[in-house]
């Protein structure tokens, strides 16, 4: 077998992947970056909104009310120090990419333009902020792309087309690479690394109507899980308010911050009774709970009253056309409607997984081990939607991802720059954890084998099982319903089956290695929603419809082996005063 | 609805063959890329090509439909004829049925410099730039690489290695028009000679199919326009 040896292997080429790479490259370190697409392709280009930094271009703003609204946000699940960190290093982060060349969008005075978003405010819950930068509602894109170019300047090294299949260590559990093979010929290789970096983004395939790419399927969360670290706070699955209903494309919420809102059936301005102050741009997890309270007592909107509508058309083609074109290309394109006339259908849609792989503010993958809480993994990073830091706790705020990505990227390859003066040398494989990650891969090879149900069945009823037992609203039947039809799921994957056997370009088997992937995401987030009975941020349970702070400030953790703990939040921020939880109103 | 759809596995394949399909229940709005999933799912799970987004933005499923190239995420099925034909981009190495190796496209790429280059130090901020400044880089820094211009470009088919084509040209265009970028007197020079740039005949094939609505042809002839008046 093929193996190749770098300072650093990082698995995931979207924005946490490549600022972590471009960091790593020009600090002369070398790094393989390996990606199940062509870089530009990850979902990070997807991206519409924006990403939040108190620049004060717009409104008066700072860092700590950026700090505060976020904590507020994650429903006081967050943990502060590494917010603090985020919201401080946000400025210097957006300075950084458009140094970097990200083209965006501007103010008359030459500097970068900012949009208000959902849950900012001024002075900590005053006046809304507009602290969204953004390249039209194009920022990730914008932000992806001038990543990979000076990637290329930098001359990173990549790995186009490769999968990853499981994370390889050393006896003593120490992360020493990852076996992947080249999708092109099937080629499998060892890349053996003195750090390996996950930024394998989201699990939005979990769901099937979402607004995530194909690709989202948490590949980097299975291979953690099946590595024997737990998954944090997985049962925290946000659903952005306004997909488009029934077909799962986003429509920002920098629609709604340029001064679009919601009306239900009977043509009501509903947020207006929900969040009285923030309207349209409360949390979104207040949202999406509104819109789909107000389908569900039947005030929706058309024919079987099963959405609501976002009207945009107040606004005027001139603004629409300026700064929001892409979705008005995809309104013309998916609905045939110009949202400069015709208000667009919306209903919560699953968009972001909250919930990842643990880490401290380093990028450093922490386990429990012990009395210990939270040990460093040795030579194990993450960062990005896979990472659980956590900055977004229960509920992430828009425009908070890119940030969390491009913040955590930089700092997870700043701690591995260090990491690697301390320790020159490769470590030793364990030749038993290759045989493993070979048996995960080579399940799938079973010529001759015509019996076992096919993987797009199977995933097409996880999905379905996920939303119908897993979404905005819960209670302990569903949920509990749910948890016995994904371990029997789980059971069934085991004898599933693909036909395709070519070694050249077999997207049948990358499709069947993500099924096993999601199908350990859905086994650690039903869990964690079942156990967890209280309502906090996107988790909103029928029956338990307070947030308990005495049983449950505490991060869930679920491992396969013994399934689930918890852990302390960190409440102490670096420097300023801890914001102790209070009731969340907009 | 029926579908005719190009073949080829290098593995078992002699050569490459149209196969026949059909899908009952067609949704109302269905897309190529829907079409091509439940075919994947229900019919033939060996049929492979690339796909991500699902929405336009990611570039992934770049292929050629009744004869032109686009994007199968964004083509609506209902308003295509049928057999609805579906080739891979044309010129390129078929690596398996819709999926071509993309290596020429991406290195043409590469080698128009396309990363800002600013020679001063940065400052501490944002690198000043005016709206009007900004609206200079609209239609030129859109493009999602899907490659469906440069493999219908005629110039682009027959010089392959020497002709840069419109998608790498675009991006020269996007650095070149961007207030920020210090490299300009760079850029155009290396864009000289017979081929690179001036290969372009003004075919406009390119700006027919992008999805993407931008329009090459300009931004060369913009490019062309910048080097005359600085030989001058
Ligand atoms: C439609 C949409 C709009 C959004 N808009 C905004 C916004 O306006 N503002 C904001 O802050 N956030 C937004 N988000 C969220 C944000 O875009 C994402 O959370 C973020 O881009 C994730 O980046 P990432 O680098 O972690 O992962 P991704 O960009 O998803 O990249 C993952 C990478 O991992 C690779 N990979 C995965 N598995 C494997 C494997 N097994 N082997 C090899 N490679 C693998 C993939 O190829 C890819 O390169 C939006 C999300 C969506 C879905
Ligand atoms: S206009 Fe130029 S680049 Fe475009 S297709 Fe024609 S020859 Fe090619
Ligand atoms: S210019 Fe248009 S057709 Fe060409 S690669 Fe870019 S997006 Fe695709
Ligand atoms: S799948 Fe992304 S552009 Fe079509």
């Amino acid at each position: 077998m093929k193996r190749r040896q770098f300072d650093t292997l990082i698995i995931g080429a979207g924005g946490g992947g490549l600022r972590a790479a471009l960091q790593l490259s020009n600090a002369d370190t070398s790094v393989a970056v390996v990606s199940k697409v062509f870089p530009t392709r990850s979902h990070t280009v997807a991206a519409q909104g924006g990403m939040n930094a108190a620049l004060s271009n717009v409104t008066q703003d700072n860092w700590h009310w950026h700090m505060f609204d976020t904590v507020k946000g994650s429903d006081y699940l967050g943990d502060q120090d590494a917010i603090e960190y985020m919201c401080r290093a946000a400025p210097k982060a957006v300075y950084e990419l458009e140094h970097f060349g990200v083209p965006f969008s501007r103010l008359d005075n030459g500097s970068i333009y900012q949009r208000p978003f959902g849950g900012q405010s001024q002075n900590f819950g005053g006046d809304q902020a507009a602290r969204t930068c953004a390249a039209a509602d194009r920022t990730g894109h914008a932000i992806l792309h001038s990543l990979y170019q000076q990637n290329i300047h930098a001359k990173t090294h990549f790995f186009d087309e490769y999968f990853a299949v499981d994370l390889l260590k050393d006896e003593e559990g120490h992360v020493l690479g990852a076996l992947v093979f080249n999708i092109h010929d099937g080629e499998i290789i060892v890349i053996e690394a003195k750090t390996t970096l996950l930024a394998t983004g989201g699990a939005g395939q979990l769901f099937r109507t979402t607004t995530n790419a194909l690709i989202n399927t948490g590949d980097g969360l299975g291979m953690a899980l099946r590595a024997g670290i737990p998954l944090q706070d997985m049962e925290f699955f946000q659903f952005h308010p306004t997909g488009i209903a029934g077909r799962g494309m986003l429509i920002t919420e920098g629609a709604r911050g340029e001064g679009g809102y919601l009306v239900n059936g009977d043509g009501e301005r509903l947020m207006e009774r929900y969040a009285p102050k923030a309207k349209d741009l409360a949390s979104r997890d207040v949202v999406s709970r509104a819109i789909a309270t107000e389908v569900r007592d039947g005030r929706g909107c058309g024919p079987n009253k099963d959405h609501v509508m976002l009207k945009l058309d107040h606004l005027g083609e001139a603004v629409i056309q300026k700064r929001l074109p892409g979705i008005r290309q995809t309104c013309i394109t998916f609905l045939g409607i110009d949202p400069a006339e015709t208000p667009i259908p919306v209903f919560p849609t699953a968009h972001y997984t909250m919930g990842g792989i643990p880490t401290n503010r380093y990028g450093q993958v922490v386990v429990p081990v012990k009395d210990t809480p939270e040990e460093p993994v040795f030579g194990l990073y993450a960062a990005g939607e896979c990472a659980c830091v956590s900055v977004h706790g229960a509920n992430r705020l828009g425009g908070n991802s890119l940030l969390d990505i491009l913040v955590f990227g930089r700092a997870a390859a700043n701690h591995i720059i260090e990491h690697l003066a301390e320790n020159r040398y490769h470590l030793t494989m364990d030749e038993n954890s290759i045989d493993k990650a070979m048996e995960n891969l080579q399940r799938w090879d079973q010529k001759g084998k015509t019996d076992g149900e096919s993987v797009s069945q199977l995933r097409d009823e996880l999905k379905a099982v996920m939303e119908e037992h897993c979404s905005v609203f819960r209670n302990e039947d569903v949920l509990k319903q749910g948890v016995e039809k994904v371990e029997q799921l789980a059971r069934r994957l085991k004898d599933a089956r693909i036909d395709d056997q070519s070694s050249v370009f077999n997207t049948a088997k990358v499709e069947a290695l993500e099924l096993d992937n999601l199908m350990c995401c859905a086994l650690a987030t039903i869990h964690s929603a079942y156990a967890r009975t209280e309502s906090r941020g996107a988790h909103s349970r029928m029956d338990y419809t307070e947030r308990d702070d005495k049983h449950w400030m505490r991060h869930s953790l679920y491992s396969l082996e013994s399934g689930l703990d918890y852990k302390p939040v960190r409440t102490k921020p670096m420097s300023v005063d801890s914001f102790p939880p209070k009731p969340r109103v907009y | 609805m029926k579908f005719k759809v190009y073949r080829y596995n290098p593995d078992v394949d002699a050569k490459p063959y149209m196969q026949d399909y059909e899908l009952e229940d067609i949704e109302p709005g269905m897309m190529l890329l829907a079409a091509l999933l439940r075919i994947k799912d229900e019919l033939d799970e060996t049929l492979s090509f690339r796909r991500s987004c699902g929405e336009g933005v990611c570039g992934s499923d770049g292929m050629n439909i009744n004869g032109t190239n686009g994007l199968a995420c964004i083509s609506p099925v209902a308003e295509l004829k049928q057999p609805i034909e579906v080739r891979p981009l044309p010129g390129q190495p078929v690596v398996r049925d819709l999926i071509v190796d993309m290596d020429q496209f991406y290195q043409q790429y590469r080698a128009v410099k396309p990363y800002l280059i600013v020679k001063d130090p940065m400052p501490e901020v944002e690198l000043p730039q005016t709206p009007e400044q900004r609206e200079k880089l609209d239609g030129l820094y859109e493009c999602i690489l899907c490659g469906c211009c440069s493999t219908a470009c005629p110039s682009f088919w027959w010089n392959p290695d020497k002709f840069l084509g419109p998608a790498a040209l675009l991006q020269a265009s996007r650095f070149i028009e961007d207030s920020r970028d210090q490299a300009l007197d760079e850029r155009l020079a290396d864009l000289e000679g017979p081929f690179k740039l001036f290969r372009c005949h003004t075919i406009m094939n390119c700006v027919q199919v992008c999805p993407k609505g931008l329009n090459p042809t300009k931004a060369i002839g913009d490019i062309k326009k910048k080097m005359v008046t600085r030989s001058l």
